[in-house]
């Protein structure tokens, strides 16, 4: 095994599939020594062109048509021509085989850097973490978007582009209100798919029936009380509500519905763990590549162009600075990786005081524990350290619009920690970044209106954008919709009413 | 174990392709409005270009439930470097610096206008939409089907079939000559020492066996150069030029007294865009002269022709006089195809109209491929319109005229134009 005789991996700037392949041999051999378990992995060289086309699908080799899309694509192609952002260097699809996308005009050294980021960072961390385990189904995506993409261009084609895109733009309003939080959806597969599909299109339409029946039972229960809600308990599952009980939807309808409901779930613990996510990999392809120059695997060159792009992506602007917008998540990540290796190996008294089951311990162990049982909120308020708060120097701000000033609320001192912790923590809470908007009630008696109820937080109220939401929903409903506003106090005010007005449903709702 | 790498550079490179057919389909009409001022910007002549177009922001939003400003926010930001805990401060303005932007504004969608390039292809789709053209016609004039390949030179590389032999065995001798020079020369002085050795009285054999052997290698080595080598071979280069074969001038003529409003002349501006496609389709070179005219006539740049106003009464034989004395002085031959557009509201001085008639059949009608008048009015025909309709039957396949309201008026003037190119 002499050194001297391996020739360098990834040398000069023009990469061949051969070397592809001698890099990706050297980088996985190291990940393995790390016990990094990863799924099996695709490369896929694709152009720049290809690369804004899988930006506007959200990334996803095969997708259902739709006008947003369009709009992303144009967006994404005139910042690019612009020269206002370079594309990123690498997209990755959570399937099993992973796919990694490598850009051909990339160099071989940010070919190198793309297959460790992602065909092993982000690979090992979609296989191991607790979210998508449970919530995607890394084997049955890619069938399951064909199966989305095939159906509903048959539906275009059975009811027209105008009706399908009119169904899809209000599925994609709500979407933010499609998901599951807490229960676990079923396992995809596309021949299960496809043959539930057929079972539930007949099954579904007699439910919803069985909903609006006028049966002497029901009416008996109507007299009896008033107070019965139909849902029992407030649902948060929008989406899913509306697949289920909207009374005059058909069932391609329905089965569209559950389309964007799916697809919407599958990318939600990817919005969980931001943080984490791309902190892992950016843990790991700095870690595996800086194992490969320390065998003498790799060159000075090579470190030097990696080097650079590396700092550029974990780079923090602070607050004032004409960059800055927000905290980066490659950054805060990345540091917090590094830190929580550095708790392991060589702990001060402060981390033994604030980490004592962690400091000292074996760092793979910790971090495999880590990065398979928690998201960014969790992960954060666990192992965002004190040292991590100073070195980021960060801050509070609190922002009440009953006030004329903002204050700081915590800086990163000794009384401060622990609020900045928990504030910045929250800050990743889904829940409370999104409004908490519930499926309250619908008048099984009456008119048939749903309504909605926005329980405030903080007193936050709604952007004016739910008007044009509520028309969307209307639309889906059929009948009204309402939406309500209950303050902390437990107040309920009405902020909108929205009718479908059925003459209008055949043109756009813009 | 290798890890599978795909090539997929040579899969579909649009991919966005129907998502962006879908984005424009949707937005048509903020587009077309776009289209439409986009048009009034441009020259004429520049129909060849894709256009930038702004939508304004909020038709293109998609809503989703979101915070607003209002409540209690509460924002980590890094790089503390002024404050203490209890600090107080004014709220940042809106857009300055980064602090206290933190999430919300990230996400709110702007307002500003999305802005985004149509291809030359969609822009000339819209255009036609507006002026309701048939499709064959829409093909006819977005499409350049119609190549000639003409000879560009010569190449190094092409098919058998292109070889130029003259020029191949030309370069052939010019390789073997450049080749063989040296042995040439060194031969040549063998040769000559040969013989004066030969020509002594008591010559050397030794020294005659070991020059003809030397020169019998050198020959050898000359006949080794290759008659002819990859090298050599000079194909025939073609490339492929649009077809268009000859000149036209297109005439604009425009009355722009008084009465013609912004709306009207951009509405004859598409008339002439109309027709400068077409001639652009079949001609190789177009000249357009732009002819304006109140009581008198002048000719005019374009942007004069559509932008600046006058006052005052309308003479419309002004014009074609100028038109008939253009043509005289500078397109005469028959080297030049001459069209003719016309657009006006109809005024026109009345006892100016029957002299405008015989103008027309006299002097301009038998040289002009074709002679199109738009009357962009909605009121009653004028005498000028009874005058020109008394043409009609007599040129018809040279002249045409037609009162029009909308843009997608247009087209039938030109209907004889294009069925004759159709056929």
């Amino acid at each position: 095994m002499s050194r001297k005789r391996q020739p360098k991996i990834a040398e000069g700037s023009d990469w061949t599939f051969e070397e592809l392949d001698r890099a990706d041999a050297e980088i996985g051999r190291v990940a393995r020594e790390y016990g990094l378990d990863c799924y099996r992995h695709q490369l896929e060289i694709i152009t720049a062109e290809q690369m804004m086309d899988a930006y506007a699908a959200i990334g996803m080799p095969v997708y259902y048509h739709h006008w947003s899309f369009g709009k992303h694509f144009l967006e994404t192609e005139n910042r690019y021509k612009r020269g206002q952002m370079g594309l990123a260097y690498e997209i990755v699809i959570n399937s099993d085989p992973c796919i990694a996308y490598l850009m051909e005009e990339n160099t071989m050294a940010m070919q190198a850097l793309v297959i460790a980021h992602a065909a092993y960072g982000h690979n090992s961390f979609f296989k191991g973490n607790h979210l998508f385990k449970q919530w995607t189904s890394a084997d049955a995506i890619v069938d399951y978007l064909v199966f989305a993409r095939n159906y509903i261009a048959e539906c275009e084609e059975r009811h027209g582009v105008d009706a399908v895109e009119q169904l899809i733009d209000a599925c994609h309003a709500v979407s933010s209100l499609g998901v599951d939080r807490y229960k676990r959806s079923p396992q995809l597969s596309l021949q299960k798919e496809r043959e539930r599909q057929r079972e539930r299109e007949a099954y579904l339409q007699s439910q919803v029936n069985e909903l609006w029946r006028t049966l002497p039972k029901h009416e008996a229960a109507a007299q009896s009380g008033e107070e019965a809600r139909f849902p029992a308990e407030p649902e948060e599952n929008l989406l899913y509500f509306v697949e289920k009980h909207a009374p005059l939807l058909e069932p391609w309808q329905r089965e569209i519905i559950r389309i964007v409901r799916k697809i919407g779930q599958y990318f939600y613990p990817q919005r969980q763990t931001q943080v984490m996510n791309e902190g892992w990999a950016t843990y790991w392809h700095h870690t595996l590549l800086n194992t490969l120059y320390d065998e003498g695997r790799v060159g000075d060159g090579f470190m030097f162009e990696f080097l650079q792009s590396h700092t550029n992506v974990v780079m923090q602007p602070p607050y004032n600075s004409n960059w800055y917008s927000g905290i980066n998540p490659y950054a805060l990540g990345f540091a917090m990786w590094q830190d929580l290796r550095r708790i392991c190996e060589a702990p001060d008294d402060e981390d033994r005081a604030w980490f004592p089951e962690v400091a000292g311990s074996d760092w793979r162990e910790t971090f495999d524990f880590a990065m398979r049982n928690f998201k960014d909120e969790s992960f954060i308020a666990q192992f965002l350290s004190p040292r991590l708060m100073r070195q980021f120097r960060f801050f509070a701000v609190l922002d009440d619009d009953e006030r004329d000033k903002l204050e700081i609320s915590a800086i990163h001192d000794d009384p401060g920690y622990r609020a900045l912790r928990l504030k910045l923590s929250d800050q990743y809470n889904l829940g409370s970044h999104d409004p908490d908007i519930q499926v309250w009630n619908v008048d099984l008696r009456g008119d048939r209106s749903l309504t909605l109820r926005h329980f405030m937080h903080r007193r936050r109220d709604l952007a004016p954008d739910y008007e044009r939401v509520l028309e969307h929903l209307a639309y889906l409903w059929g009948f009204a919709v309402r939406l309500e506003q209950q303050d902390e106090k437990g107040e309920v005010s009405l902020l909108a009413e929205r009718m479908h007005d059925r003459r209008r449903s055949t043109d756009g709702t813009s | 174990m290798t890890v599978r790498i795909v090539d997929r550079r040579q899969d579909s490179r649009n991919k966005s392709s129907i998502n962006r057919g879908r984005f424009i389909r949707r937005f048509k009409g903020q587009i077309r409005k776009a289209v439409a001022d986009a048009i009034a910007k441009r020259g004429i002549r520049d129909l060849e270009n894709g256009e930038k177009i702004g939508i304004p922001g909020k038709d293109i939003g998609e809503p989703h439930f979101r915070h607003g400003r209002g409540g209690r926010r509460e924002t980590v930001h890094p790089g503390n470097d002024r404050f203490a805990q209890g600090d107080q401060m004014d709220r940042p303005t809106e857009g300055g610096g980064g602090q206290g932007k933190g999430q919300a504004s990230n996400e709110g969608e702007g307002l500003d206008d999305f802005v985004f390039t149509l291809t030359r292809d969609e822009f000339l789709d819209i255009f036609f939409d507006e002026l309701a053209l048939p499709n064959l016609v829409k093909r006819q004039l977005a499409r350049i089907d119609e190549y000639k390949r003409v000879r560009a030179g010569y190449t190094q590389s092409g098919v058998p079939t292109n070889i130029n032999l003259v020029r191949t065995m030309r370069s052939a001798a010019g390789r073997r000559l450049a080749i063989g020079g040296p042995y040439r020369r060194r031969l040549r002085d063998l040769q000559n020492e040969l013989e004066s050795l030969l020509d002594e009285a008591n010559p050397d054999p030794d020294e005659i066996a070991r020059l003809r052997h030397e020169i019998a290698i050198l020959r050898a080595k000359q006949e080794a150069i290759p008659f002819i080598d990859p090298f050599d071979l000079r194909y025939a280069n073609r490339v492929r030029i649009p077809q268009p074969s000859t000149q036209a001038v297109m005439f604009c003529l425009m009355d722009v007294s008084g009465s013609m409003d912004e709306a009207t002349k951009q509405m004859a501006k598409r008339f002439f865009m109309l027709l400068y496609l077409f001639l652009n389709r079949n001609y190789e070179h177009i000249e357009v002269v732009f002819i304006r005219h109140h009581t008198i006539a002048e000719e005019v740049d374009e942007d004069t022709f559509f932008h600046s106003r006058e006052t005052g009464g309308t003479i419309v034989s002004s014009a074609l006089k100028l038109m008939v004395e253009i043509i005289q002085a500078r397109y005469s031959s028959s080297m030049w195809n001459i069209y003719g557009a016309q657009a006006s509201d109809g005024d026109n001085w009345d006892s100016d109209s029957p002299g405008c008639r015989e103008l027309l059949s006299e002097s301009i009608l038998p040289v002009v491929q074709y002679f199109a008048y738009v009357e962009i009015t909605e009121a009653e025909p004028q005498n000028l319109w009874r005058e020109y309709e008394k043409l009609v039957a007599a040129h018809a396949g040279v002249f045409a005229q037609q009162r029009i309201v909308a843009p997608s008026d247009i087209y039938p003037v030109f209907r004889e134009l294009f069925r004759k190119k159709l056929v």
